[in-house]
């Protein structure tokens, strides 16, 4: 099974040998509202965690998607460009954003555990 | 300062409402329901907004009050029937405006609804140029909401009687639980409803009584700003402010037909110069291809050179992609003109289009 982290910007992340996959969180989507529109990265580009990776749309407001990880964009998901309310449906499986090769796996250390995510969320509501 | 809190507040809460500051006000930006959903209801049943930041303001007088209203107003009160409502502008000298508003005619004067970001200076503004200030009077113990939709005619009428026979723009007073209160045929949605002005303290009441009736919920903020732009309709603050001229905004309707011909009120030199030897920009619609949303802020280019700039934008659920409202060089004001905006640095085809985006009939 493959592991999954989270950010405190709200972003999961889960890997599968040295690929990412990642997107954002039920929690964040229930911040966003209804999504009616999804950005996502191009193959080949290279960010480093924290960076701004792609775009997410509610009908009021733009916001960015960070990575939370450093390394090379392999795959964006164009479902959620087609059907941006997928991301809504089902933020932490079919309306993941992009996949990226980890460059520094050692990043993964500093994000949470599911648990420790939860525990960030409640003591950090907005 | 901690915001104020409408009559509603608590109700708002209970209701799943979540809370955003608004103009000096907590208001609901949406309830669980979301904003799609409260979007559609609206269109497809039935809403209640609360409107109660809003400035309801009123002026008691005979028609003495007429012209000194009218120097600052650009409507024409001779020719307002009693319980008519028209919308127009607190002009500034500068020709711009001051803020937005719709003045109703009532038997013992004039009521204006004034937008609550501006409500107090508009009353100082106002104030000043009556001859009597005491007649005018910013009520704060009054509550509004607005019941907005195709199914708002047959639910209010089965709780007011006599709702459903008057005509937009129409007010008149009625009675509710033993309180003289006044409705307006009006909105701010491009749909069929009313407007109601009752006190804080029958507010909760009259909201369950709307909610306890099938396909009717309570809208917050979120969907108010999605139908509005959809309806072409100005924010004041974004697509209106100090600075633009009506005629800059393409809202000429708002100065009554004879006041066009004398320019006699403040600002009158700049409007009337506006209209006779033309204008450098104007507020125009802009469709965007795909679904890309361009917001406040965004500018706008036509081959290269900046041509104007976004005031309001958001995705429109009914139309399904985004409406987009904004200022351009007249020279590229003509619908189907095309032109790039700028979204994130990237530029994206749009093509400037007539408001609305979308449209319904109001009764008439």
């Amino acid at each position: 099974m493959s592991e999954v982290k989270y950010s405190k910007k709200h972003e999961w992340v889960s890997v599968d040998g040295d690929v990412g996959t990642v997107g954002i969180t039920k929690h964040a989507t229930e911040q966003l509202g209804d999504i009616v529109f999804a950005e996502i990265p191009d193959v080949g580009k290279t960010l480093t965690s924290g960076g701004e990776a792609a775009v997410v749309e509610s009908v009021k407001a733009a916001s960015d998607v960070y990575t939370p990880v450093s390394g090379e964009i392999t795959e964006g998901n164009p479902a959620i460009v087609e059907d941006p309310s997928l991301v809504n449906k089902d933020p932490e499986g079919n309306g993941w954003f992009f996949k990226i090769k980890i460059t520094s796996p050692d990043e993964l250390a500093a994000l949470m555990n599911k648990a420790d995510y939860e525990k960030f969320v409640e003591e950090n509501p907005s | 300062m901690s915001n104020l809190k409408t009559a509603l507040f608590d109700f708002h809460v209970s209701q799943g409402a979540k809370m955003v500051p608004f103009a000096g006000y907590e208001m609901p930006i949406q309830y669980s329901f979301g904003i799609i959903n409260e979007h559609d209801k609206v269109r497809a049943d039935a809403g209640i907004f609360d409107v109660s930041h809003m400035g309801q303001f009123s002026i008691v007088g005979d028609d003495s009050i007429c012209s000194a209203i009218e120097k600052i107003i650009p409507i024409d009160l001779s020719v307002l029937k009693m319980n008519q409502s028209k919308y127009s502008f607190l002009m500034n000298e500068q020709g711009g405006i001051d803020d937005d508003l719709i003045v109703t005619r009532v038997k013992n004067g004039i009521n204006i609804v004034l937008n609550a970001a501006c409500k107090h200076s508009d009353v100082k503004t106002l104030k000043n140029i009556l001859p009597n200030p005491d007649c005018a009077t910013l009520h704060d113990h009054l509550a509004l909401i607005a019941v907005q939709g195709p199914l708002a005619v047959s639910i209010l009428e089965e709780i007011v009687p006599g709702v459903a026979d008057l005509k937009f723009m129409n007010g008149g007073e009625f009675s509710y639980d033993g309180e003289t209160i006044y409705i307006t045929r009006s909105g701010y949605t491009g749909e069929d409803g009313y407007e109601i002005s009752i006190s804080n303290e029958k507010i909760i009441k009259l909201c369950e009584e709307l909610l306890s009736k099938n396909k009717i919920a309570m809208i917050g903020l979120g969907a108010r700003d999605s139908l509005r732009l959809e309806a072409g309709l100005c924010l004041y603050g974004h697509d209106l402010d100090k600075t633009t001229s009506p005629i800059e905004a393409d809202l000429m309707f708002g100065i009554a037909k004879n006041r066009r011909a004398t320019f006699d009120f403040v600002g009158g030199d700049v409007v009337k110069a506006h209209v006779e030897k033309g204008i450098t920009r104007k507020r125009v619609g802009i469709k965007l291809e795909g679904k890309i949303i361009a917001r406040e802020g965004a500018k706008i280019f036509q081959s290269e050179k900046e041509v104007g700039v976004v005031t309001s934008g958001c995705f429109g659920p009914s139309v399904g992609s985004a409406v987009v409202i904004g200022y351009v060089n007249f020279d590229c004001s003509e619908e189907g003109t095309s032109v790039e905006l700028e979204v994130r640095g990237k530029k994206y085809p749009a093509k400037i289009c007539l408001l609305p985006f979308y449209k319904k009939s109001y009764a008439k």
